[in-house]
């Protein structure tokens, strides 16, 4: 167990290696040129835009940024601006071109943000889905496993930004029934709740997915012999359902979930823009839209590591689960 | 408490009287309502298995071997399908009898020991634990007990170090020892009844005899009754006292089996064994039965067996194509019943044999 | 028959190497599933493959068949050596060498009619250009299904009829040798006897040559000519039917023929002499040294455990200074001894 949690590991360090270089090479030797973003071109005289790359280090070669950033990110790097040398020590993921923030400042500090709003989305998704899921396939055939399954497919079929914006503009903005987005520092209670229309949305749409998994599952499980086996045992139905059956469905929902929670924590572009939330998917975006390099190398970082551990997770998770599962 | 208490030895066989009828069928019908039809997987099917005795229900895919054997546990979706007829286990009459009436006689009364060990296990749980748990359902006792009882159980039935045994999951089980632990499981409760559904057609040929021996050796000691549902008339020949014979959802022969397998007095018995091949003699060319069985949706008129049968010619007029032919004795023969309308059948098919 | 060879196999091996985690340790196993294995097959001649789960008689069948590559040893079809050939010089044995599976239900493509599944190896081996629809016909009418079902699809046939869409197949290309593996236990008994009918048939008409892979003894006296019974990867016996059946040597074969149930006790025949093992077939990963039987072995001693008994001439060809009879019977146990009295004796009046 301990030794394959170590080879896993390795094998998960060398997965996000494999991604920051990769990630490098796209973004740093593109053709697009940061610097233009930062002063735009019709009004930027070029001695300035040369003397914007230099202090952003993009004047000089790639493999050499490459072995800063690198170096940057075990050992800590200094940086030199405007004449002051500020130190950044690892894992130092640098500096924002746009805000001069601290990358890892950056990031960090909006990670909650996202964390609390994937947290209460998932506990909203995987209850809604695996009450309805289990309720439909219990009662399989029935008018309330048809409305179930209608309703799954229904809110499934509508694009999700578009339900996001109703909820955001109707029950929040408009007529004041949930509250804003306000961030941490204003009071903890003040931001649970503003965080709660974002999570119930996104939490009831994913729902719909988790619905027809469950659902799938348990009809799959209940059709097993050894669920044939505990009824002929004259335990009740209810531990026939839940000891025998629900624990069998829900192995297969388990790998999805932890990679749904790994999106979920790697930012939601769309619920973050949406409903204001100051998390690591609408910093994504600002990022993306003025090139701010550092900023887009650290989300992409994150988002490996985060994806990577949550495997990790998700396979201990499982051997825990199945005993069959041997962790080889 | 006492540890005489918990033992295996708590048994109720002492009170049962050998050949005491413990399950009586009588008409049962079994269909199942389907997009394309009603599915009549049993029609009108009678038998008793006695206490002491094993009773083999021997038939092909879709004869409704299974099927009526799992009415007798109410294993099937009552929402989906039709139960007709009478099932009287121990005197309790089980045909639209409630799920509470179900859970209390399984396990206690009659027990299943199904086809696949692999499968019919659940993965997740150690052995010990699907054990205690039958045990525990109907007994009120400690999970240490119920834990201790499963061993027991485990140590009866053949398996070594049972103690370890029985904190081990199925995938640690070859397969002849998870069936010995089906088995286990199966008489955990000291059922009058227990009901065996192939359990030997997934197993090896070395490990399918141990098994059959051990079905025999613990009938002996629990004086139970025993459903063997095969499709193996060499099994039945080995383990089996009483016999009947099904085909698309009927019985068509019943008696005992020896004799039954030595003198089948019923055209489908008769043909299903002169197509066995043998592993202790050479056969020129094997006899085998033309067609195949008919569709559940669309039985046969008359005789289910007719568009197979060489003797139908032999029957004036049209009888086996117009009338299903009612359960009488067996002309000239003691102890036997079939559906046939052939007149003296026994005569008819010993012709045939020395014509061959 | 001829007495020409068609199938030459000798030491034949194939392991499947994997690791696993052990506690804090990476061990490395071996899945021995046919070690060393060796037998021949003439024209028109049945081998039978007998033996229980993983004995490895269903990779050796995919080993004949070259559909996996062996470990070691060599195949040779008609003298030519097919061991380590390529895919695309496989053509030739792919066409000569044709395979019958137990699974009637999953082996045919149920989108396929059965007209495309019966035209589809005529067309990749060039077979009869232009009449490919009347040679389906005739296939169909050889396996004894109606010629006019061509257009119909493999759900709209039972499960015999099923088994004789996969053995027209087998025959469409007009192979030398049929392996078929298990053709007959996913049937129901009574259409078992059809389809054993049919393939003897066959076998006869055509003078085809079969590896007869099955685990009911009966079906395999009926139809082989020879048995080879495999145990955990090895041959421990193999000869002719009639001196396997009737005095076998090797105490697996005798517990084997013993331990199956025999329809004659219901005719008050009863064999003299039974025979149970105890336990269940190890596990092909590192079997036991030396005789792989002796775990389970009533007559195993300690040279059984440390030396690996040689498939040789059964003693009573020994005895009789060898071939009284001519037929083939090789055994591999240390202590040998006939046993006469597994099988019921079956006197026939006729």
């Amino acid at each position: 167990m301990l030794i394959y949690i170590l080879r896993r590991l390795a094998l998960a360090l060398s997965v996000v290696l494999a991604t920051m270089v990769s990630a490098f090479l796209l973004f740093f030797a593109a053709p697009s040129d940061p610097a233009l973003a930062l002063c735009p071109e019709s009004k930027c005289p070029p001695e300035r835009l040369a003397q914007i790359s230099a202090s952003l280090g993009l004047d000089r070669p790639l493999r050499q940024q490459f072995f800063e950033y690198f170096s940057g990110l075990f050992v800590g790097r200094d940086f030199t601006y405007a004449g002051d040398t500020v130190h950044c020590s690892a894992p130092c993921l640098g500096f924002s071109f746009l805000t001069r923030q601290s990358v890892n400042d950056e990031l960090f500090s909006r990670f909650p943000n996202t964390v609390v709003l994937a947290i209460m989305a998932a506990i909203v998704f995987v209850t809604v889905g695996v009450v309805t899921g289990i309720a439909a396939a219990v009662r399989r055939g029935t008018a309330a496993d048809r409305l179930i399954v209608g309703a799954s497919q229904v809110l499934g079929a509508i694009p999700y930004y578009v339900l996001a914006l109703l909820v955001a503009l109707y029950p929040v903005i408009l007529w004041h029934v949930l509250p804003q987005f306000s961030p941490m520092s204003e009071g903890f209670g003040r931001f649970l709740l503003g965080l709660l229309a974002p999570a119930l949305i996104l939490g009831l749409v994913t729902s719909a997915s988790y619905t027809r998994y469950t659902r799938n599952s348990m009809l799959e499980t209940l059709s097993m012999d050894y669920v044939r086996t505990a009824r002929s045992k004259g335990i009740p139905e209810r531990t026939v359902l839940f000891q025998h059956g629900f624990r069998a469905a829900m192995s297969p929902i388990l790998t999805i979930l932890g990679l749904d929670i790994a999106y979920l924590l790697t930012g939601t572009l769309i619920t973050e823009q949406i409903f204001g939330v100051d998390g690591i998917g609408r910093r994504t975006i600002q990022a993306f839209r003025s090139q701010d390099l550092p900023v887009i190398m650290g989300s992409v970082l994150m988002t490996a590591v985060i994806i990577v551990v949550m495997n990790l997770i998700v396979d201990i998770g499982y051997s825990l689960v199945d005993p069959r599962v041997r962790l080889s | 408490m006492s540890t005489s208490t918990n033992t295996v030895s708590t048994r109720t066989a002492g009170a049962n009287t050998a050949g005491e009828v413990v399950l009586d069928v009588s008409d049962l019908s079994v269909a199942f309502p389907t997009e394309e039809g009603l599915v009549q997987a049993v029609s009108n099917l009678s038998y008793q298995a006695r206490l002491g005795r094993t009773l083999a229900i021997v038939g092909e895919s879709g004869s409704g071997k299974s099927v009526s054997s799992m009415a007798v546990l109410g294993l099937h979706n009552p929402k989906r399908t039709r139960i007709t007829g009478s099932i009287k286990l121990d005197g309790l009459e089980l045909v639209g009898a409630p799920a509470s009436t179900f859970q209390k006689i399984r396990s206690t009364k009659a027990a299943m020991v199904f086809q696949d060990p692999q499968s019919s296990l659940h993965p997740f749980h150690k052995i010990g634990k699907q054990i205690a748990e039958a045990y525990q359902a109907h007994n009120k006792v400690s999970k240490q007990i119920a834990h201790k009882r499963a061993v027991e159980m485990l140590d009866l039935v053949g398996i070594p170090n049972p103690q370890r045994r029985a904190n081990q999951y199925p995938h640690e089980f070859s397969g002849g020892m998870r069936q010995r632990a089906m088995i286990a499981l199966g008489l955990v409760n000291n059922p009058k009844l227990l009901i065996a559904d192939e359990p030997t057609t997934a197993l090896d040929v070395t490990v399918q005899a141990q098994i059959l021996d051990l079905v025999n050796d613990l009938q002996k000691e629990f004086g139970s009754a025993v459903i063997l549902i095969t499709h193996d008339l060499a099994v039945v020949a080995e383990t089996a006292d009483d016999i009947l014979v099904m085909y698309a959802g009927r019985g068509v022969e019943k008696g005992s089996a020896k004799e039954v397998l030595a003198q089948p007095s019923m055209p489908y018995t008769y043909g299903l064994l002169q197509s066995l091949p043998s592993h202790s003699e050479d056969l020129d060319e094997l006899k085998a039965i033309p067609g195949a069985p008919p569709s559940l949706l669309n039985l046969p008129s008359g005789c289910s067996f007719h568009p197979r049968c060489q003797f139908k010619d032999q029957v004036p007029g049209d009888a086996c194509f117009t009338q299903l032919p009612e359960w009488r004795p067996t002309p000239g023969l003691s102890n036997r019943e079939i559906r046939c309308h052939l007149a003296d059948p026994v005569a008819t098919l010993q012709l045939d044999e020395g014509a061959r | 028959m001829s007495d020409q060879t068609l199938l030459k196999v000798t030491d034949l091996q194939r392991h499947f190497p994997f690791r696993e985690v052990q506690g804090l340790k990476m061990v490395r196993a071996t899945v021995r599933a046919v070690d060393g294995i060796s037998f021949t097959v003439k024209q028109g001649q049945t081998l039978g493959l007998v033996g229980e789960s993983g004995c490895g008689k269903s990779t050796t069948s995919r080993l004949v068949t070259r559909l996996d590559e062996p470990t070691a040893g060599s195949i040779e079809f008609e003298g030519r050596d097919i061991t380590h050939l390529k895919e695309h010089q496989l053509r030739g044995i792919r066409r000569d060498v044709q395979m019958i599976f137990q699974d009637p239900y999953s082996s045919l493509n149920p989108r396929h009619t059965v007209g495309s599944i019966l035209t589809t190896p005529l067309k990749v081996h060039g077979l009869h250009k232009g009449k490919e629809k009347q040679r389906v016909q005739e296939l169909l009418e050889l396996v004894g299904l109606n010629p006019e079902h061509i257009n119909r699809y493999p759900s709209e046939f039972s499960g015999g009829q099923r088994q004789r869409i996969g053995i027209a197949r087998a025959l469409a290309v007009e192979p030398k040798l049929i392996i078929a593996d298990e053709p007959v236990s996913a049937l129901d008994v009574s259409i078992q006897a059809q389809v054993m009918n049919l393939l003897a048939k066959l076998r006869d008409e055509l003078d085809l040559a079969f590896i007869f892979v099955a685990h009911d003894l009966g079906v395999v006296r009926h139809f082989c000519d020879q048995v080879a019974v495999m145990y955990l990867g090895k041959i421990v016996e193999y000869g002719d039917k009639k001196k396997i059946y009737e005095a076998p040597e090797h105490p697996y074969t005798q517990a084997l023929l013993s331990a199956a149930p025999d329809i004659n006790v219901a005719r008050g025949i009863a064999p003299k002499e039974r025979i149970r093992l105890v336990g269940d077939v190890p596990s092909p990963i590192d079997p036991p040294s030396g005789c792989r039987f002796r775990t389970r072995c009533w007559k195993a001693q300690d040279v059984c455990a440390q030396q690996e008994p040689p498939l040789v001439a059964a003693e009573a060809d020994i005895s009789t200074r060898g071939r009284r009879e001519g037929g083939l019977h090789l055994q591999a146990c240390h202590f040998p001894e006939v046993k006469t009295d597994l099988v019921a004796e079956v006197e026939h009046s006729a």
